[in-house]
């Protein structure tokens, strides 16, 4: 795998659930230490392209690829044999969090070491010393390694997505796909959350490709904003220059709800 | 306009349509017409029989209420042994349950395996496990493992089938999770699938151990081990002083084993 090779190409993704095209030719590329923000309104195909991304969702058959960090990951409809390589690389946050509830935050955290243990040892959960101490740091670095030995159901939401950051620090993956990771968080909760993603992607620098509802997010914390509407894209390019006009035409006149803290631009 | 109309026109009562009407009384008739049918073959014309009394009626009653303890060790044991046959019984069955039940599990395991799957189950359930229990006393003669493997056979399929229905009832977000960081499908299944049914799981496995301890005296019956055999023996030979403390051991012990499964239940919950 080449050092340049970008986080994401994909060409001409389409995807379609029934009578109704979630995506429709979509087409973008995204490089390795870019943070780049996925908007749009509700059903215009944004997680969809995430998930397929990952491989969590076969795209539709056709000339459609994706391929990330230079290698494939879907084509014609059908995952790449090696695709648990590929998304070992990535890791995927979602937005009601998907750690395992009856499982302690470290063990679920330690579910990110399962792609590089030995498959044997990682079935019996025989975690090595270092792979513990590894995922301790990863919880300290976010901030809940008190409740390391607490079952993640019993954890707030900001803490358990928190634990799912640990898991992909732990995982060392190279991007972070992040699926509407803060809608399901109070205002604080969603902050730290984003702060944290930042923070691995100025420091660490991962790649990092959020969708986002609230676009006053994707215009603070993204330099680069991507905006899907019914499946196509219709805005790429800096955050900066997304403007009231451009707004209206992705969300339409009542942009103001798209909004969650701050108002809208003039 | 069309408001105050809809205010003046009250509307009738619901009533329920004729085919629903025809339904229930063919239901209900159907069912008033099998048992008169029934009435003489299930024997139900001598009911009357039960309050004549007979001699022996009098005798057995005596008997059960003056139960002979002189056996009481060696009974206690045959009670041990039945249990020993429903633990060993349970265990196998849960063993073959869980691979059987992941492979029954419709969000798991793709159709052509899935479906194939559940029709076995669906025949391993069917059989009785008295029936089972005698073709294996062919095969391995009389014992307690006949019993074994009446009831593996039996709750296998039960617990296979309950397992599955379980495992279709999780919440595949962390499943996906687990998914995402690269993880084999064995891991998925370990890690994301097995931490969400486990008390699930336990919970009907402890439920078969208590029934199947109330099926091993059962089996016995039949020359299958066990307290059930000493019961039937003792009946042959008219020893129904026994039979008493026999009936008095097996209510006692399968009752403490349903309040003890009971409350464990109801921790893992």
């Amino acid at each position: 795998m080449s050092q340049t090779a970008p986080l994401l190409v994909a060409r001409d993704v389409s995807k379609t659930f029934g009578a109704r095209k979630a995506l429709d030719g979509v087409s973008v590329t995204v490089g390795a230490g870019e943070m780049v923000a996925l908007i749009g309104p509700s059903g215009s195909g944004k997680s969809t392209l995430l998930r397929s991304i990952s491989g969590l969702q076969t795209i539709d058959p056709g000339k459609g690829e994706i391929e990330v960090f230079g290698r494939a990951v879907q084509k014609n409809g059908r995952l790449a044999g090696d695709v648990r390589r590929t998304r070992g690389g990535l890791g995927m946050i979602f937005q009601q969090f998907n750690l395992v509830g009856r499982l302690t935050l470290f063990t679920n955290v330690m579910l990110g070491a399962l792609g590089r243990l030995n498959p044997a040892v990682a079935l019996l959960g025989w975690w090595p010393g270092a792979e513990k101490n590894k995922a301790m740091a990863a919880l300290h670095r976010v901030g809940v390694s008190d409740y390391a030995g607490q079952r993640a159901n019993t954890l707030s939401g900001g803490q358990q997505q928190r634990g799912a950051i640990a898991r992909a620090i732990l995982q060392g993956a190279k991007a972070i796909l992040a699926d509407e990771p803060v809608a399901s968080l109070d205002p604080v909760s969603a902050r730290r959350v984003m702060d944290l993603l930042v923070e691995l992607n100025s420091r660490d620098g991962l790649g990092v490709i959020v969708t986002l509802h609230q676009v006053d997010y994707a215009i603070r914390y993204c330099r680069r904003v991507i905006a899907l509407k019914a499946g196509k894209v219709v805005y790429d390019g800096p955050a900066s220059e997304l403007n009231r006009e451009r707004l209206i035409d992705i969300y339409g006149p009542e942009i103001e709800e798209a909004f969650w803290e701050g108002g809208a631009p003039a | 306009m069309s408001q105050a109309a809809a205010i003046d026109a009250v509307p009738a009562p619901p009533s329920r349509p004729l085919s629903a009407r025809v339904f229930d009384l063919l239901l209900w008739g159907g069912l008033a017409l099998a048992l008169w049918a029934s009435f003489e073959r299930a024997g139900v014309s001598g009911l009357p029989d039960l309050f004549r009394g007979s001699e022996s009626a009098g005798q057995l009653a005596g008997a059960l209420l003056d139960p002979d303890f002189s056996r009481l060790p060696f009974l206690l044991g045959k009670m041990l042994e039945t249990l020993q046959i429903a633990l060993w019984g349970t265990f196998l069955a849960v063993f073959f349950a869980v691979p059987l039940g992941l492979l029954a599990s419709r969000n798991i395991t793709p159709w052509y395996i899935q479906r194939p799957i559940r029709m076995v189950l669906d025949l391993l359930r069917s059989a009785p496990d008295l029936v089972i229990g005698l073709i294996f006393v062919i095969i391995v003669g009389l014992g307690p493992l006949p019993g074994v493997l009446a009831l593996t056979v039996n709750t296998g399929g039960v617990l296979a089938k309950l397992f599955s229905e379980a495992v279709e009832s999780i919440d595949k977000g962390p499943v996906e999770g687990v998914r995402a960081t690269g993880a084999g499908k064995l891991h998925e299944i370990v890690w994301g699938v097995l931490p969400q049914v486990a008390p699930l799981w336990t919970s009907f496995a402890l439920y078969r151990f208590e029934s199947n301890a109330r099926a091993a005296t059962v089996l016995g019956i039949i020359g299958a081990g066990g307290i059930g055999q000493a019961l039937i023996e003792s009946f042959n030979s008219f020893q129904f002083r026994e039979v008493s403390t026999i009936a008095i051991i097996v209510v006692v012990t399968v009752s403490l084993i349903d309040l003890l499964s009971q409350v464990m239940r109801k921790r893992l919950l």
